[in-house]
């Protein structure tokens, strides 16, 4: 899933200060499950923002909708009736949230109230952890089921670096040696030589260095049916 | 034992902490309460073996809320005590209000209130 965490509450203030009637909108998606932009999330945004307000003397008029997914425009449309009667919009969806709002309604404000971090999936409850970063060209099973382009701070693909020690990475000393673990395990899987091969260059036209990506699937698009 | 307490005090029963939520404490402070405090079993008494402890986590949570928007964290608290210790409960609700008596009244006052 899209792993988001919520602005701090004093940014958040500060983007609506001079707004009287808000409206915060969650998302049913990757961010209820990732406990930041869910009914709960929304709900405990919209009372600490009131009582935020209320104690500078300045109430706010704050209401909440938590949409079905705010990557999809059938349901973003789902607010077109109600969309203008506030003075801005906060998404605490993923970074495509405000953008597909934006777009659906352009003479709104909407303020993104989650920093988007990266795709991943919780390790334990409370705690998430990157493992994709949607290159597109999955190599994963090259490497063990662990994917360096993740989670090496290199993106390395042929070992690690010097600066792996003890199976930590250089980089902070809660981040481990993703390539420590992938050699280790096809050790102990008794297959390191599937790790002997050099691995080639890594086309990145189809990451982020390409532009922004589209995925069209013709059998879906509407009238081609 | 008929101990008394200050009627400032207005007690709101739940089956167990475990199921006060964050958003109880943050309401009542927003709809103007001077301050919230959680009763719970003692630690490593929960007949749900864990709800005073999650409990614990949000109000610690609503303190940090607090302490961000610039209102005294002390407003909200969590103590535990066990059923049996009527007089304990007495004292925490003496305590809890001579705390909130010298903060003063809060700072969450609506400015479009009749």
């Amino acid at each position: 899933m899209i792993v988001a965490d919520r602005k701090s509450l004093k940014e958040i203030l500060a983007m609506v200060e001079d707004d009287k009637k808000i409206l915060i909108a969650g998302c049913k998606g990757c961010v209820t499950v990732c406990n930041t932009g869910g009914l709960k999330e929304v709900e405990i945004l919209a009372s600490s923002m009131k009582i935020a307000r209320k104690k500078q003397g300045n109430d706010i008029d704050i209401d909440i909708n938590v949409l079905e997914r705010q990557c999809d425009t059938e349901y973003v449309a789902g607010i077109k009736d109600t969309v203008e009667d506030y003075d801005s919009v906060i998404s605490l969806a993923c970074g495509v949230g405000p953008q597909f709002l934006s777009e659906m309604y352009k003479d709104q404000t909407f303020y993104p109230g989650v920093n988007t971090t990266f795709f991943g999936g919780a390790t334990e409850h409370g705690v998430w952890e990157e493992r994709c970063a949607g290159c597109g060209t999955c190599g994963i099973h090259n490497f063990g089921g662990l994917c360096p382009i993740a989670r090496c701070a290199k993106s390395l693909m042929n070992g690690p670096c010097g600066g792996s020690s003890n199976g930590v990475c250089e980089v902070n000393k809660d981040i481990e040696c993703i390539w420590d673990s992938i050699v280790r395990k096809k050790m102990d899987a008794g297959k390191i030589e599937d790790l002997m091969g050099v691995k080639g260059i890594k086309n990145w036209k189809t990451a982020r260095d390409g532009g922004p990506r589209k995925s069209i699937r013709e059998e879906l698009v509407q009238g081609n049916i | 034992m008929r101990l008394s307490y200050p009627a400032d005090v207005k007690i709101i029963q739940v089956p167990c902490t475990g199921r006060v939520d964050i958003l109880h404490l943050l309401n009542a402070i927003e709809d103007g309460a001077d301050g919230v405090y959680v009763a719970g079993c003692l630690e490593g008494e929960c007949h749900y073996l864990a709800g005073n402890l999650k409990a614990r986590k949000k109000v610690e949570y609503v303190k940090r809320t607090l302490t961000e928007i610039g209102i005294e964290p002390e407003r909200v608290e969590m103590y535990n005590l066990s059923s049996a210790q009527g007089a304990r409960f007495a004292e925490i609700a003496n305590e809890m209000v001579e705390k909130i008596k010298g903060l003063g009244p809060t700072p969450v006052k609506s400015n479009t209130a009749a």
